[in-house]
């Protein structure tokens, strides 16, 4: 007889704002009846930085843009049964992708860090550095959607999505009835 | 009903057409909603899209030109062709830079709603091609973010066939077809913030912006927040 336990829930943000773990906590009341099925490993909720014992569900806010990015996620996707992008960025690469194509160059990181650290209007860098730092993840060319890098199993759009729809979709998966989301509650802003 | 009116059926449903009715025109008529995304009342069908298709006695014909025919069996809504409608408005996402985060038709978009309506929320199987494309902000009035088009050619029709100006054209072939204006950008054209093309139901989606009333309905009280695109239409059949 399979072992009686909680479902181990583990998540963690990559290139996104932190706005759709908040709305993991608009789950509110209902993260009662959550907790009640789930414990919570590796995630800055529980500011546990690796895993402990392999999980069930894994979620992934925010996209890839830079290698450290790259690694969280397929150790996530090793320890992880089922994984979900939340959100645009997870599940587009979102505002940060707006480097990739908007900025209308040949070479659109180097453009993209120039104005952010060196030629934009409002800069006060008085050493006129692009920041360097062996420590500092080194950035990838373009930011890329989760999907792009590992398989991903379901996505909850939205930026960010609501508590409900984010509370809907877990519960349904715990209890193994998740079939997609009520069209009404699909939103992409 | 007169002599002359056509009957069939879509989805099983009867519909009646007057001669020369497309499918859509008659469904729209008997408020049976078949999408769309480059048709809009009042302009030109185009057949371009091709998110309107059916198959029509089995065969797949776009319900916006195709005229409806006696006795013909019209399928709309099967799971077979709405895949075929999401993959169709998939790939618009993927072929343009779509950030509906950033965007002010964000909940007025009919691409965004199509979406919704065809239920595109499984993870991706195409890449996104993230293209290189301006934004053209130097008329007074008008802004266009090309990021955003998805060629339907709405404006192009409403400019040239409503405005009788011509303001836009395609230009390029294949996937290098774009729309573009008639001159060296929008301000050095006869464009003017009253044209029917410029109008906010034109275009279907956040590519000609109006300046100076972004966001005035806030996101969350938009068009597409009332209802699944196309409830208008199904509205009429309920009574």
């Amino acid at each position: 007889m399979a072992e009686l336990r909680k479902a181990r829930i583990a998540t963690a943000s990559l290139a996104g704002c932190f706005g759709c773990h908040m709305a993991i906590l608009d789950i509110d009341e209902r993260l009662m009846e959550l907790m009640k099925l789930v414990e919570v490993d590796r995630s800055p909720l529980t500011d546990i930085k690796r895993f402990t014992k392999r999980c069930d569900i894994g979620i992934i806010e925010g996209g890839c843009c830079n290698e450290e990015n790259v690694h969280v996620l397929r150790d996530f996707r090793r320890n992880c049964d089922v994984l979900i992008s939340i959100g645009q960025c997870a599940i587009m690469g979102g505002l940060p992708a707006m480097r990739n194509a908007i900025m209308h160059s040949d070479a659109p990181l180097r453009e993209c860090l120039e104005e952010a650290y060196i030629t934009g209007r409002y800069i006060r860098n008085t050493t006129h550095d692009i920041p360097n730092d062996p420590a500092l993840p080194l950035l990838l060319d373009e930011v890329y959607p989760c999907s792009d890098v590992v398989e991903i199993d379901y996505q909850i759009p939205g930026c960010a999505p609501t508590g409900d729809v984010i509370y809907e979709t877990l519960a349904g998966l715990l209890a193994g009835k998740f079939h997609g989301f009520d069209r009404m509650h699909i939103k992409f802003d | 009903m007169t002599d002359q009116d056509i009957t069939f059926t879509i989805d099983g449903v009867a519909i009646t057409a007057k001669p020369g009715q497309t499918i859509m025109e008659a469904a729209d008529d008997a408020g049976v909603y078949i999408p769309r995304l480059c048709d809009h009342e009042g302009l030109r069908h185009q057949g371009g899209c091709r998110v309107c298709t059916v198959k029509a006695n089995g065969r797949s014909v776009a319900a916006c030109t195709q005229p409806a025919a006696p006795g013909q069996t019209v399928e709309n809504e099967t799971p077979h062709i709405n895949k075929l409608r999401r993959d169709l408005v998939e790939m618009l996402f993927h072929e343009g830079n779509h950030l509906c985060p950033i965007c002010e038709a964000s909940g007025n978009c009919e691409l965004q709603a199509m979406a919704y309506r065809l239920e595109m929320g499984e993870p991706t199987k195409f890449p996104y091609l993230e293209p290189s494309r301006a934004l053209d902000a130097s008329h007074h009035d008008i802004a266009l973010d090309t990021n955003r088009c998805i060629s339907c050619g709405r404006c192009i029709r409403a400019s040239k066939d409503v405005d009788g100006k011509g303001v836009f054209g395609y230009v390029g072939r294949g996937i290098h077809r774009r729309v573009a204006v008639n001159g060296e950008d929008l301000a050095h054209t006869d464009a003017d913030a009253s044209d029917h093309a410029m109008s906010d139901e034109v275009c279907p989606v956040g590519c000609i912006i109006r300046k100076r009333v972004g966001f005035a309905t806030p996101i969350g009280e938009r068009e597409f927040d009332k209802g699944l695109i196309g409830y208008e239409i199904e509205g009429k059949r309920r009574g």
